[in-house]
């Protein structure tokens, strides 16, 4: 971020023909398929990488839809059921006066998963198109979103916990919902996405320039 | 020489000193940041972690009361809420999340480490069992449970009393002592100093 002027050109080991190990660091001849000194696979950078990160991208998409929809949590009390989804508990928060951890849980199941969708898609596409974003920005997003994502999980724990507490031998009962299952593999699928982006793509625009 | 893990800048694989920190100068990810016991520390807290989660999970983690009733909560009883029904599956996910992966994390890590703060030869598998370590950094996930339980106490505030159990304490330890032990890890470090007494 410190300088936000072109870099001094710098010596990449694809460029001196070598495959760095992304575990470890060390440097290996392209002839080697597994680190020496870790175990850890190489990869000189290959398209394939990124179209793994576009398959669980998608997949994230997909199944995020029905979280949407469903209901997260049933609260069961004196006869009468309600359902409730997450925008439907965020604003039930709301109703309570808890604005703060409405906020928390609006923030966790909404905003993040979206910002994580438009933030990957925005990586993946950059590497092969010119952007007006520095790498540096672009690095910076990148482990933004390798450490936010998994705050997202915050709702399906939320859930359990409310179910385990609430049970049959009070007045109400919680029990989860479907959209548990959808937006718990949401958010495991775009941790998939984030985790098999790989980030030297990120640096190989800027020298390919 | 080595190349950065973050951008594949071709760097000169210098030894780094006790307590510097060396960053690449093209993106700037820490590379190296060697601190003087940092392996006999990071078992310390790993330790210190398997005994938290143990008394995390069998002590009451959160009690109830409504209506003259009081009911207590585990841990497993949080885990088993997803026991019925459609949502079985994700029964599995939760106790992954929340107890097998951290727990199977400081084993291995322990197990990678431990020989290495004595000055020992590497166990069998150091390697893999310090890559199934890192590999399962992001999944483990007790800081965002912890959130979880706080959000989960102001919705049921309403409906009925509610207080922390001793395990909710033990794992509000546990989290602090397992950030502080990811601090003192430089990936880097220690894929060298296992490498180098492999080979000595
Ligand atoms: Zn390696
Ligand atoms: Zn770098």
């Amino acid at each position: 971020m410190e300088n936000a002027g072109r870099p001094p050109h710098i010596l990449t080991a694809r460029d001196a023909g070598l495959v760095g190990c992304t575990q470890c660091g060390k440097v290996h001849l392209p002839s080697a398929a597994v680190c020496g000194r870790c175990g850890a696979a190489l990869h000189a950078r290959d398209i394939a990488n990124l179209q793994k990160v576009w398959a669980w991208l998608i997949a994230g998409i997909v199944v995020y839809i029905p979280a949407n929809l469903y209901p997260m949590l049933a609260t069961a009390s004196l006869g009468h059921t309600t359902e409730n989804t997450i925008l439907g508990g965020v604003v039930e928060l709301m109703h309570h006066g808890s604005y703060g951890v409405a906020a928390i849980v609006f923030v966790a199941s909404i905003i993040i998963p979206v910002a994580k969708f438009i933030a990957i898609a925005f990586l993946g596409l950059t590497t092969t198109r010119r952007v007006r974003m520095s790498a540096h920005h672009r690095h910076l997003l990148f482990e933004v979103v390798e450490f936010i994502g998994r705050w997202s999980m915050i709702d399906v724990f939320v859930v359990a916990i409310l179910s385990s507490l609430v049970r049959l031998d009070f007045a109400a009962t919680i029990t989860p919902g479907i959209a548990a299952i959808s937006f718990a593999l949401s958010v495991a699928f775009t941790m998939m996405a984030a985790l098999s982006f790989d980030e030297r793509l990120i640096w190989d625009a800027l020298e390919d320039e | 020489m080595i190349a950065c893990p973050a951008c594949d800048a071709l760097l000169v694989d210098r030894d780094v000193a006790m307590g510097d920190t060396a960053s690449c100068p093209r993106c700037g990810t820490v590379i190296e940041a060697p601190r003087p016991l940092a392996m006999t520390r990071i078992i310390m807290l790993a330790l210190a972690a398997l005994i938290l989660m143990i008394a995390a999970v069998f002590f009451p983690f959160l009690e109830l009361g409504a209506a003259g009733m009081v009911r207590r909560s585990s841990l497993l009883d949080t885990v088993m809420a997803f026991a019925t029904g459609l949502t079985a599956p994700l029964t599995i996910a939760m106790a992954a999340l929340i107890v097998i992966l951290p727990v199977t994390r400081f084993l291995a890590l322990l197990y990678v480490l431990g020989p290495m703060a004595f000055g020992w030869r590497p166990a069998r598998h150091a390697a893999s069992a310090f890559r199934l370590a890192e590999a399962l950094r992001p999944w483990a996930m007790a800081e965002v449970f912890i959130v979880g339980v706080a959000v989960a106490l102001v919705k049921v505030a309403g409906l009925a009393h509610v207080s922390l159990g001793p395990a909710f304490w033990a794992f509000v330890a546990l989290v602090i002592v397992t950030v502080l032990k990811d601090n003192f890890m430089s990936r880097v470090t220690v894929w060298k100093t296992l490498d180098a007494r492999r080979t000595s």
